[in-house]
């Protein structure tokens, strides 16, 4: 177990190590000078270059990546351009909102997406199931941002029930409706992925045991059958839970949520490209994590796994 | 005799599939006797386990069972609500199962999936542990108290199927449904599972009905003996009258199929040649015909009924073997083939 957790690690910094070359040469490649940024469009071409020298662009391209490596493993992300201030900061500062949607959003998922596949797996081909296939198809199929939109339109405008978009610390009628906007979709698959699962699940022999046993409906669901669901549904939430602290760009943009997806965004419009490297790699971060995560968790899920 | 326990009456049982409607049990009526030991044997397909799981409405999908009684205690099973049949599964009538590495559930410890048939008809948490711990060491699996808190895939195949079996007599059930509980496992541990079932028959009294391919099993445990052929059932009768004296030509190459320790080493084994019945489409007449040595003129268009044909045996045949004795040399019949004692071949003109 402990070797195979090092293993893991291991394997982490490795991911880790990839992202960072990738980003780092994707940086280079972007087109413009930061320092021209940095300066200002008034700036002397003089006072662009000292800047330029300043900022460590003049020197070869892999003493700087050397340099970029160094400073990563001792957590300095670099400093911000635009905000003249260290990036690392910057991104924990914006994180909190990202996190509240990110765990709003995967509960979204849950809780509308479990029920659906529950209902429509212990009635395969009746109208309930058809309907809410029907259901998840379309929330799978709609875009984010056409969804997000949508829904500020008609409970934001038509029907001023929730705010345009916005963030209040605590004040759960902002995150409503991009919890929702992010969940749906992933709700729909996690509907479709349960209810596939559990028809693999419930024609099997330990669960004919069960019925056999005079336990209750319910409990031959939730006991018997959910339980061997767990190991798929686990590894996608995951996965999800991951890929949302990263970051959700189009949601957040659309709802002008101040979390570290909208701080990239906005970082790559200003050509900020020590923030856009720092918030890439602390996303990659997190979702290493969270696979790492998943993966010890499933020891715990399925006493059958052993490493 | 005493009143059964179990009454079965024209059971059928059906599964629509997309090519055809297959008939697995097709007209199945027996008795249970408080009790004894009955054997239902067959090859694959032939609706024994099918009949087993209808007594409980357990049939998976896409099964559906369309006409019969199961009256115990004189209450019809396939009348009763869902609430009421739960009661009586696992409580009165109980079922274990062939494959006990499939049968539990493997993210479940042992202990818990025991203790749950008693805690589903209302057994208290420590009431159910502490009982589970006695089945157990009854089952004798060793350490009981530590095996508890096992998952299946930490115990052996034996072991596991005695869990199974502890499951079954949890709540002293008055009849237990055994599907092939030893076909599984390995020689030596089918004897130990069939000498606790035997145990268990003798001391609790409990009603075995088991289900097996296997007549080498029946001969072991069981009292009477019903033989099952595509769906319907061909003979039965005390085991050692059908052993001894089997008058439906499909029980009997079943029992000349078994190895025989005392056999002359030139006397060959006879398999039953052709094919188990499409049951989606069963040949008109007796459904074994096609493959029956002694098959007469009737056999292709009238089915025969079960009739007695001897004190407490039945069998459902024109012929029966003490005619085939006497008029087809069946005792000397060397090559065994469709038609071979009567002379009625494959594809004449009748």
């Amino acid at each position: 177990m402990t070797r195979y957790i090092i293993r893991r690690l291991a394997w982490m910094v490795l991911v880790l190590f990839g992202v960072a070359v990738v980003t780092f040469i994707i940086a280079f490649l972007v087109p413009g000078d930061p320092a021209r940024l940095y300066a200002g469009s008034n700036a002397s071409p003089a006072s662009v270059a000292i800047i330029h020298h300043q900022l460590g662009l003049d020197r070869p391209v892999y003493v700087q990546f050397v340099d970029y490596l160094w400073r990563v493993l001792h957590l300095d992300f670099g400093y911000s351009y635009r905000y003249s201030a260290p990036v690392l900061p910057a991104i924990l500062q914006r994180f909190p909102a990202t996190a509240e949607l990110a765990v709003a959003g995967v509960f979204v998922e849950v809780v509308v997406g479990l029920p659906i596949g529950i209902l429509a797996a212990t009635r395969p081909g009746s109208i309930w199931d058809r309907i809410t296939m029907v259901f998840t198809f379309v929330t799978l199929a709609a875009p984010p941002f056409w969804l997000g939109l949508i829904f500020l339109y008609v409970f934001g405008a038509l029907i001023p029930i929730f705010p345009l978009g916005g963030y209040g610390a605590g004040m759960p009628q902002y995150l409503f409706l991009p919890a929702l906007t992010l969940g749906l979709g992933g709700a729909g698959y996690y509907a479709r992925l349960l209810r596939a699962v559990l028809l693999d699940i419930l024609p099997k022999d330990y669960i004919r045991t069960a019925n056999a046993k005079g336990v209750t409906p319910g409990t031959v669901m939730f006991r018997h059958a959910l339980p061997n669901a767990l190991t798929v549904l686990i590894t996608q939430l995951g996965m999800d839970l991951g890929y949302f602290l990263a970051g959700v760009v189009v949601i957040e943009t659309v709802f002008a949520w101040p979390g570290i997806g909208k701080q990239a965004v906005d970082a790559i419009f200003n050509l900020d490209i020590p923030l856009v490297m720092g918030t890439v790699l602390f996303g990659a971060l997190l979702i290493v994590t969270a696979n790492v995560a998943v993966d010890i968790a499933y020891t715990f899920i399925d006493p059958r796994v052993r490493y | 005799m005493a009143t059964p326990i179990l009454q079965v009456r024209d059971l059928r049982t059906q599964f629509a599939m997309p090519d055809g409607v297959i008939k697995a049990v097709d007209g199945v009526s027996f008795d249970l006797y408080p009790g004894e030991s009955l054997g239902i044997v067959g090859e694959s397909g032939s609706g024994k386990s099918v009949t087993a799981l209808s007594l409980l409405r357990l049939v998976p999908h896409p099964g559906r069972i369309v006409s019969g009684e199961v009256l115990f205690r004189n209450q019809d099973l396939l009348q009763m609500t869902d609430q009421e049949i739960r009661e009586i599964r696992g409580r009165d009538i109980a079922m274990i199962f062939q494959d006990p590495q499939s049968s539990l559930n493997p993210v479940l410890r042992i202990g818990f999936q025991v203790d749950e048939a008693m805690r589903a008809h209302g057994k208290s948490k420590a009431d159910a542990h502490a009982r589970t711990i006695e089945l157990l060491t009854k089952v004798r699996i060793p350490a009981a108290e530590s095996r508890v808190n096992d998952y299946p895939h930490q115990l052996s195949g034996g072991m596991r199927q005695r869990a199974m079996v502890a499951m079954g007599l949890a709540n002293a059930p008055s009849i237990l449904l055994a599907d092939e509980p030893t076909t599984a496992l390995d020689v030596t541990v089918q004897a130990q599972i069939l000498e606790l079932l035997a145990d268990l028959n003798r001391e609790l009294g409990t009603a075995i009905v088991m289900i097996t391919h296997n007549m080498g099993v029946v001969a072991g445990l069981c009292s009477r003996v019903m033989v099952m052929y595509a769906g319907q059932i061909v003979e039965e009768g005390p085991v050692e009258q059908i052993f001894e004296n089997p008058q439906h030509p499909y029980t009997w190459s079943l029992l000349k199929s078994i190895p025989r320790v005392d056999a002359l080493r030139h006397e060959r084994l006879r398999s039953i040649e052709g094919m188990a019945p499409d049951l989606a489409d069963p040949p008109a007449g007796c459904r074994f015909h096609p493959r029956c040595p002694f098959r007469i003129e009737e056999c292709f268009t009238k089915e025969p009924k079960l009739l007695d044909v001897a004190p407490n045996q039945r069998a459902a045949c024109w012929v029966t073997m003490d005619r085939a004795r006497r008029e087809m040399v069946a005792d000397t019949l060397i090559d065994i083939h469709p038609g071979a004692g009567s002379g009625v071949r494959p594809g004449e003109e009748i």
